[in-house]
Formats: C-alpha cells, sequence, structure tokens
C-alpha cells in the first residue's frame, strides 16, 4: 500500500479543464482535475459515461480534437505539457506517455500485420534496424503472453481474438519502457474469464517497466485490486479521491456511495436489494449553479445548491471529498444503504417449486448453423454447433439466468425460443404448447403471453415513433382496446404519463430501457424474455432498471429468462441459472448453490474471474485463470468440450484424463437444486 | 489467391460473351445496312445487294439466328468480319485501340490519383477553404455532361491561344500532320494534342473520386486506430498518411470497377469531339453508317475493358485489404 509515497511524482496533473465548443452551449467536459502518481503507482480514475474520465486523460496525451480548450497544468518530470507544439509532444507520446485504449478491435489499423504495428511503435522512437524491431515486437508478444510469438506477429488483427488484441495494444504501450501508462477502460469489451487474463498481464507489463499507471474505468470491481489510490470524477470534476480502502470501506462523497451500493456483488450472501442513485448526471453544456450532484442527492440540504463545494480533506491519508455534508456523514456513520433508499429484497423461490406449472421447457434443443463456400455452387465446408442439445425449464414466478461468455450459445437459444417455431431437433414447449405443432393462430396467440426486451434500448425502439405510438402498437396489433393503458404502463415502470408524446432519442438509456419494459408488459404476458437488459448501462442506472424488473415479477407474477453475461447481475435477480458452454449446458441449479458451491470447473473458473468491489478480500483471492480463449463453435473439442482449457483436467492423473477425452459429460444431480456436466465434478467454493 | 482470381476470370470471360452476343443481335436486329445501297443513284439491283450483303454476312433476308451462326464462328477464330464497305473489322480496330487506350489509361491514372489525393486533403482540411473551393468545384462538374466539359475546354483553349497568340493546345486530332521535325518535336506535339481531351475524362473521375475519398477519409480520420497510431508517437500527417489514407484507399478501389464504365462512355464523345480516330469514334460512325459488326466489335472492346478494370479492382482489393484475401 502508497509503496509510492515520498517519491517524487511522475506525473502531476493540476487544476485541468477542457471545454469543447463556445458560447452558450460550450461543453466544460473536465473541469478542475487534479492527481499526481508516482513511478510504480496505480491509480484508478473511476466514473460513469460522461463524467469526463476519457477526455481528462487524451487531454494528458495532447489527442484532443483541435476545437478542445485544454487549461491548467499537466507536469511530467516536472515539465509542463500543456502549450507544447504537437511536434514535441509526439516525441513524448509512446515514449514518455503510452496508452492503452478500450475497444481493441478498432484500436488496430486492419490492414497492417500486428508484429508490424508493434515493430512501428519501436522504430518511432528508437534508432533500429527494421529487423531487430521485428524481433522486438515478437519478444513483447512473448511478454504479453501470446503464445507462438514469432508466427502470431505475421498476424492481422482480424485474425486475433478480443483479448490477443488487447494484449497486443498492451505490447504496443509498453515497447518503448514509458514511465506512465494510461489504460482507458481496458477490459470493458471483453469477457470476464478473458479480463482476468488481461489484468494480470497489466500487472506484468507494470512490474517490467515500473510505470505509473492511471487505470480509467467505469467498474468499481476491476481496480479494487490492482490500484493504489482512486479518484472519482462526477460531471467533470473529481469528487472524492484518496487511498483505495478509505474510498471503498469509508466513502465520504454520496455519489460514491450510491456508486458502491449500486454494484450488484457476488459476495453477499443473500440477495440484498440494489440501492440504485435516482436521476440522471446533469448535461454538462448547462450545469445548475450548486453541487452538480444535488438533484440526485439524498442528503442534499439547500445549502447544497448555492455554490459547487470543493474537495476537503476528511480523515484518510490524502482522502478528501468535495461535499459539504462529509461531517454528517461521518458522525452519523452512514453507509451507502442507510443514505439511499433500497430496493425490494429480492423475492427468495416460493416453497416447492414442483408444486408450480412449467410456464417454459426446452428439452435437448439443437441448432446448427451450417458453414457455406462458392458462391454460385454452395457446398457445406462445416457445421456450426451454436446450440447443442440443450435443456432448461422454468417455473411460474421464477427468473432463469442463462449465463455465459460471447459465442457461448446464449442468444442462438433465446432466439429459437422466440421463434416459435420447430426446432432442429429437441423440443420447445412454452407455456404448455409445443411449438412443433403451433398454426398460425396459435402462435400469435402465444406471442402475446411472451414478450422480448432486447440488450440495446436505442435500437430496438423505432425512432420515427413516439413513445405513445410504440406502447400502442402490441395493443392494436393484437385488437386490443389502447385507451389508458399506455399511462398505465409509463407508471408501471416508472416513468412520467408526460412522456407518452416524446420521441425514444429524448430519453437517457434508463428510460430507454424502461419503455422498452413498458412495451414488454403492454399485453400482459406470462413470460419475458430479457436479452442482456441492463449491459448496456451505467451501474447506477442498472441498479434501478434490475429492481424495477425484479418489482414487476413480484406484483404482476411474471417468469423471466433472463440472458445475460454479467454473473453479479444474474445472481441479484435470478432463482435459477443456467452455466452455457460451447452450446451446452455446463452447469445449472438454485442461485445459492451454484454460486457458493460450483461444482464445474468452468463455473469456478468464471466465478473466480469476476472482480470484487472489495479491495481487501481482492487482493487477497487466489484467481482460477482459465487460459486460451474460447475453441471455435464450429470446432469444438471431442469428448467434453471444456477440457481444452479445464484447470481440473490438468490436474488429473493421465488415467483418469482419457474419460474427458473420449466421454461427454451428462448433466448429473448434485444433490438439493444444482447439477454439473462434469465428470469429476466437485463442489467447491471460490467467492 | 490466383485460384480465386482464375474462378473470377472464368466468370468475367463468360459476362464477355454474353454481352458481346447481346450487342451483336441488337445491333442486327436494328440497323439496316441495306439503307446504305438503297439511297444511292443508280440504285445497285436487289440481287447485287443481296449478294454483297451476304458476302458480308449482313443480309437481312437470311435469319437472324444463322448470321448470328456466321458471326460467332468468325469471332471464335478472332474474326469480327468486315465492315459494310468489306474492309476488315480486326485491322479498324487494331489502328484504333491503341488511340483509346491512350485516353483511358491516362484519364484514369490522372483522375484516380489526383482525385484520392484531392479528396483526402479536403477531409483532413474540412471545412477549409479547400475543402469548401473542392465541393464547390466537384458538384459543379458532376453537373455538366462531358460533351458540354470537352466544349467548354475547347473554347478556353481557343482563347488561351488567342491571347497569348501561340497554337498551345491543340484541339482537333492527335498529331499535326506533316509536321517537320525529330523525334522530341513529334512526342510534344502528341503531348500539346493529348492535354485538353485527357483533362477532359479526367475532371469528371477527378470529381467523383474526390467526393468519394473526402466522405472514406473522414469515416477513418476519428478512428480509434488512428488515435493509437497517434498515440504510439505518430505525427499527425505520418498517421493520417500511414494510417488512416492506406485503411480509407480500399473502398475507392472498388469503386474504380463502377466508374470505369462511365469513363467510357465519356471517351466516346470526347474522341468525337476532339477528331481522335479512336473506338469511341467508331462507335458512333458505324452505327451511323448501319454497320453492324463493327458495333458488334466495339462492344467486345467495351466490355472487355470493363472487365479487365473489374478484375484490377480486385486484385487491387485483395492487396490492400488483408481482410478478403483468400486461401
Amino acid at each position: 500500500m502508497s509503496i509510492a509515497a515520498g517519491r517524487a511524482p511522475v506525473l502531476e496533473v493540476s487544476d485541468l479543464n477542457v471545454t469543447f465548443g463556445s458560447g452558450t452551449d460550450a461543453v466544460r467536459a473536465v473541469r478542475g482535475v487534479d492527481y499526481s502518481i508516482a513511478p510504480g503507482e496505480v491509480l484508478g480514475i473511476v466514473g460513469e459515461s460522461g463524467s469526463g474520465k476519457s477526455v481528462t486523460s487524451l487531454a494528458v496525451m495532447g489527442l484532443l480534437p483541435d476545437d478542445a480548450r485544454v487549461s491548467g497544468s499537466v507536469r511530467l518530470h516536472g515539465q509542463e505539457l500543456i502549450g507544447r507544439r504537437d511536434k514535441e509532444m509526439t516525441r513524448l507520446r509512446g515514449k514518455a506517455i503510452s496508452m492503452v485504449f478500450q475497444d481493441p478491435l478498432s484500436a488496430l489499423t486492419p490492414v497492417y500485420t500486428v508484429g508490424d504495428q508493434i515493430a512501428e511503435a519501436v522504430r518511432i522512437h528508437q534508432d533500429v534496424s527494421r529487423d531487430k524491431a521485428a524481433r522486438r515486437a515478437v519478444e513483447l508478444l512473448d511478454l504479453v503472453g501470446i503464445p507462438s510469438p514469432e508466427q502470431r506477429a505475421r498476424a492481422f488483427p482480424h485474425e486475433f481474438s478480443g483479448g490477443m488484441r488487447q494484449r497486443a495494444m498492451i505490447a504496443m504501450a509498453i515497447a518503448n519502457d514509458p514511465d506512465v501508462i494510461i489504460c482507458d477502460e481496458p477490459t470493458t469489451a471483453l469477457d470476464v474469464t478473458i479480463q482476468a487474463q488481461v489484468l494480470e498481464v497489466l500487472k506484468t507489463a507494470q512490474t517490467e517497466t515500473g510505470a505509473g499507471i492511471v487505470m480509467i474505468t467505469h467498474d468499481l470491481g476491476v481496480v479494487a485490486g490492482f490500484v493504489d489510490r482512486v479518484l472519482v470524477m462526477y460531471a467533470g470534476r473529481p469528487v472524492e479521491k484518496g487511498l483505495v480502502d478509505d474510498v471503498y470501506y469509508r466513502p465520504r462523497m454520496p455519489y460514491t456511495m450510491g456508486l458502491l451500493g449500486s454494484i450488484p456483488r457476488l459476495d453477499t450472501g443473500d440477495r440484498e436489494p440494489l440501492v440504485p442513485i435516482e436521476g440522471n448526471p446533469p448535461s454538462m453544456s448547462a450545469l445548475p449553479p450548486g453541487c452538480p450532484f444535488e438533484p440526485r442527492c439524498p442528503l442534499s440540504i439547500p445549502e447544497c445548491e448555492a455554490g459547487e463545494p470543493p474537495l476537503i480533506p476528511v480523515p484518510g491519508e490524502g482522502h478528501s471529498a468535495a461535499c459539504i455534508r462529509t461531517q454528517t456523514i461521518e458522525n452519523r456513520g452512514l453507509t451507502p444503504r442507510d443514505v439511499f433508499k433500497a430496493g425490494p429484497a429480492g423475492a427468495v423461490a416460493r416453497g416447492d417449486r414442483a408444486g408450480r406449472p412449467t410456464v417454459l421447457m426446452v428439452d435437448r434443443l439443437v441448432k446448427h448453423y451450417p458453414l457455406m463456400k462458392g458462391a454460385v455452387f454452395k457446398r457445406r465446408v462445416g457445421t456450426v454447433h451454436a446450440v447443442d442439445g440443450v435443456s432448461f425449464d422454468i417455473r411460474e414466478g421464477e427468473t432463469l439466468g442463462l449465463v455465459g461468455e460471447s459465442g457461448s450459445g446464449k442468444t442462438t437459444t433465446l432466439m429459437e425460443i422466440l421463434r416459435l417455431a420447430p426446432p432442429q431437433s429437441g423440443r420447445v414447449v412454452v407455456l404448455g404448447r409445443d411449438t412443433a405443432k403451433l398454426g398460425r393462430n396459435d402462435r400469435m396467440a402465444i406471442r402475446r403471453d411472451m414478450q422480448v426486451v432486447f440488450q440495446d434500448p436505442l435500437a430496438s425502439l423505432d425512432p420515427r415513433l413516439t413513445v405513445q405510438d410504440i406502447l400502442a402498437e402490441p395493443l392494436t396489433t393484437h385488437g386490443l382496446e389502447v385507451g389508458s393503458r399506455v399511462r398505465e404502463l409509463l407508471g408501471l415502470v416508472g416513468l412520467d404519463a408526460s412522456f407518452a408524446s416524446r420521441y425514444p432519442q429524448e430519453f437517457s438509456g434508463g428510460q430507454r430501457q424502461r419503455i422498452g419494459i413498458a412495451r414488454a408488459l403492454a399485453l400482459e404476458p406470462r413470460l419475458i424474455v430479457l436479452d442482456e437488459p441492463v449491459s448496456a448501462l451505467d451501474v447506477s442506472i442498472q441498479a434501478g432498471v434490475i429492481n424495477l424488473l425484479e418489482s414487476l415479477k413480484i406484483r404482476l407474477g411474471l417468469s423471466y429468462l433472463f440472458v445475460a453475461h454479467d454473473l453479479a447481475v444474474v445472481r441479484h435477480i435470478a432463482e435459477r441459472v443456467a452455466v452455457m458452454y460451447l452450446g451446452w449446458i455446463a452447469e445449472i441449479g438454485a442461485v445459492r448453490d451454484v454460486y457458493d458451491t460450483p461444482a464445474h470447473p468452468y463455473t469456478q473458473s468464471l466465478l473466480s474471474a469476476i472482480p470484487l468491489p472489495d479491495p481487501r478480500k481482492e487482493r487477497e483471492r487466489r484467481r482460477i485463470l482459465l487460459e486460451g480463449d474460447l475453441p471455435s463453435p464450429a470446432d469444438p473439442p471431442r469428448g467434453c468440450r471444456f477440457h481444452t482449457r479445464c484447470p481440473k483436467f490438468k490436474s488429473l492423473p493421465e488415467a483418469q484424463r482419457a474419460l474427458c477425452v473420449d466421454q461427454e459429460p451428462e448433466l448429473r444431480p448434485l444433490g438439493g437444486d444444482q447439477a454439473a456436466a462434469c465428470h469429476y465434478a466437485e463442489r467447491l467454493e471460490v467467492v | 489467391m490466383l485460384k480465386f482470381l482464375l474462378r473470377r476470370l472464368a466468370n468475367y470471360v463468360l459476362l464477355v460473351v454474353i454481352a458481346t452476343s447481346l450487342a451483336y443481335l441488337l445491333a442486327a436486329s436494328t440497323l439496316d445496312p441495306r439503307a446504305n445501297y438503297e439511297g444511292r443513284s443508280p440504285r445497285p439491283p436487289e440481287a447485287v445487294v443481296d449478294a454483297r450483303l451476304s458476302e458480308l454476312n449482313l443480309n437481312d433476308k437470311v435469319p437472324l439466328i444463322q448470321r448470328f451462326g456466321t458471326w460467332a464462328g468468325d469471332v471464335v477464330t478472332g474474326d469480327f468480319g468486315r465492315t459494310w464497305e468489306g474492309n476488315s473489322v480486326n485491322q479498324e480496330i487494331t489502328r484504333r485501340v491503341g488511340v483509346t487506350l491512350r485516353l483511358l489509361v491516362l484519364g484514369v491514372l490522372l483522375g484516380s490519383v489526383l482525385g484520392v489525393f484531392a479528396g483526402a486533403y479536403a477531409a483532413v482540411k474540412q471545412y477549409g477553404w479547400f475543402d469548401h473551393g473542392a465541393t464547390l468545384v466537384s458538384f459543379l462538374i458532376l453537373s455538366i455532361p462531358t460533351v458540354v466539359i470537352a466544349v467548354l475546354l475547347q473554347i478556353a483553349a481557343v482563347a488561351f491561344n488567342e491571347a497569348t497568340g501561340t497554337r498551345f493546345f491543340q484541339y482537333t486530332g492527335e498529331y499535326t500532320p506533316g509536321l517537320q521535325g525529330g523525334l522530341l518535336t513529334h512526342l510534344g506535339d502528341r503531348l500539346q494534342h493529348l492535354v485538353l481531351p485527357t483533362l477532359t475524362l479526367a475532371l469528371s473521375q477527378i470529381a467523383v473520386y474526390s467526393r468519394y475519398q473526402r466522405n472514406m477519409m473522414l469515416d477513418v480520420m476519428n478512428a480509434d486506430f488512428v488515435r493509437t497510431a497517434r498515440a504510439k508517437g505518430l505525427t499527425r500527417r505520418a498517421a493520417l498518411v500511414r494510417h488512416a489514407l492506406r485503411t480509407a484507399l480500399i473502398p475507392a478501389v472498388t469503386y474504380f470497377a463502377f466508374t470505369f464504365g462511365a469513363l467510357l462512355v465519356g471517351t466516346t464523345f470526347t474522341e468525337k469531339i476532339y477528331g481522335w480516330h479512336g473506338m469511341g469514334e467508331l462507335l458512333v460512325n458505324s452505327i451511323y453508317s448501319n454497320d453492324v459488326n463493327s458495333v458488334a466489335a466495339v462492344s467486345c472492346f467495351a466490355a472487355v475493358a470493363v472487365l479487365i478494370a473489374a478484375l484490377l479492382s480486385d486484385v487491387l482489393h485483395a492487396a490492400l485489404d488483408p481482410r478478403v484475401r483468400v486461401g
């Protein structure tokens, strides 16, 4: 902890301001950011979208567009960077300060090989021959853990997986042994198991270069175990900063408390309700005169509107918060749960499952896509085993979470269910009706009872329809009276009835998703299928939507099929969970059993890869790291599909391994409501 | 990759056969070579005309399908038949093809290269004076047909020559007949004749490409990988040229195949106006003189030219974009 204390800082940012545009519609994206980092220190900058955290780092790099006006001071080794000519900055970029960007797919130039792009970074700053730079690129790829780096250096970015591209980005960033590495959401676009790998690589990179790292993220979990100090940003300003333990265990700014309270957690024993922050972040072009968080803050008093509070010191080394009520929080010992109104407690499954009717039954469902080649004479060259024998059922009033990494087949499963057509193989029974035996009218009738909510709330709402039209459409399609139903629906999802005349673009992400939910509710369905409904939302907004879904379920007696990649979210909303891997179910059972004592090695590694927003626990945790990427569903491994990456398989004696390679395991019940498809399933506590 | 290109080539040859056959059938069923004889005085006896037309495979009393068979049989052996006056179409084409290709190749190269650079520069200086100027000029050129541009350039050249009292711009024919002097004089003379027609063709190409390239470049300029390149320490110029422009060239190359057809049409008019004896002029003249075999031959040339452009487009695309290279 604070290993760097006393050493001279490498990077000092003070009173940094960035403004875009001018006049009345000027957007003050960054307002008075201060921080400094010492060599080997890791600073986490945390904030939601639009809080100015990325703009801050681009300002430090001098990479903002020309219309941005930057003021304040950025000093590298004591040398001022603001106001320098671009030519001078060019010499520092990539050498003294380097950067790792968020989306590894678009951040690499598609037309050059990965090796060439890394070698280019070397050659810009070092006077070395082409050959030597190429050799250095291979060394760097090896360092960041790319297998057979010599060959992979000659591959193009599109031939790399997301995790490998991010490793290549890191290799590029450390190519010239920089003093500061700025990582802008480096793991946000990646699956959890890959995220865990990339964080490990970043740690290696830090030990290798001894650089100070600025880690920008919206995910308080990611930074908890990785950083020394934290800076929380809201509306372009730092609102709290301090040592990681102080900020996580003793937050003093209500916004930080809200952020911490709204994260769904894996480690909370029983399903405690999430505490959402009401409202939305303010518009950066028309900030209110007072504290920008005041409109959303449950602790606000009239004085809060008077002026924006500066960062004031609170107990703890270098700990400060921008709030005039820190004293009150201190004295009363308030926790996030006290400050923010908690949502409803998660409904624990009522009584006996077996006694309740089944609303959805999927039995050995199969969906294979042919891989075709040729333009005129098509021929089949392979098969993508997208879904390969998936079985589960959902009882009335129950939520089943379907989780898995991208490419595991969860969306295909969902689409097969929604299609209401005979599957290639297996059975889908919706509300007691087998989809193979449905006529046109039956299908229409069942659609009334089964509705869907999509991931991207903007893309799934017609931009040319008003909310009124969007919500009335399902009703008129099914020949129902619209009447006052739209008002009712808006009330149901916590929106104002006056919103009915507006268009989807006028709403924030969370509000749009509420409209999407209202649309799904219009026909009073019994089963709602949700495809990653909260993954596009900020945490503080996400918590509100999860709570809404929870309370709707209880009030309206709904059943949910909840598809998500985030296991923590699923823990909060679901009673049962099914974990998918490469088109089949690895483990299924009651949330409490599966999360507390996962039995399948895949579930175990998934759960252990998820970071906890708890610095102490994070530092002590031992991760089960999975190697490599998901195999291609066009060529799934023989026997148990997971055996190529399975940590358990590696620890088995040779004689026992044969079973995994030769025989595909069936889902075996393990007592209680839990079953795992593993020959050597063994319950284990990992969180 | 070679296999893929060969398969493409086979497809293209099939297309050329279809296009040329259709052109022949259309020409043979609508043009009327007999009219050329009927207008003469004294009018030749019908039997003589029939004999002559049959000899040239132009007799409309012979069923179309039979004429097509004869024509196709000859074409397969590389003989495009004879003009209505009895000359060899092959000879006529050999004489003219070089003239047209010179115009086409220069027009394409000049047009696409200048267009791409103008577009890329306009994108880099978005909303600057160059960008606004280029936008205005491009749309002006795009809205004027090539014929009019050719005539306007001629008028401007005349005005320039008169004002300076020189004969710098030459606007009829491809060289001055009976010019005395060495190789250099001849070369210079040819260049003087070449400037205006090439410019006529290139201008509209520049206009099209600069618009297209500007959009492509704008899409790519703010891409994450350009930011990565800058973060590595490349200067803005190097990042824009090496990463942005290089990537934005890919769609422009596919565009090449599409614009080539329009360019061919432009060549036809340009040749006619500047008095160049090329394929375009031949097409116009032979339609005028009901010369079925020449029309079919020029159509075949056009089809081959367009398809070579398409093939070139494929090759360039594969060369520029590793994502489309096939095993």
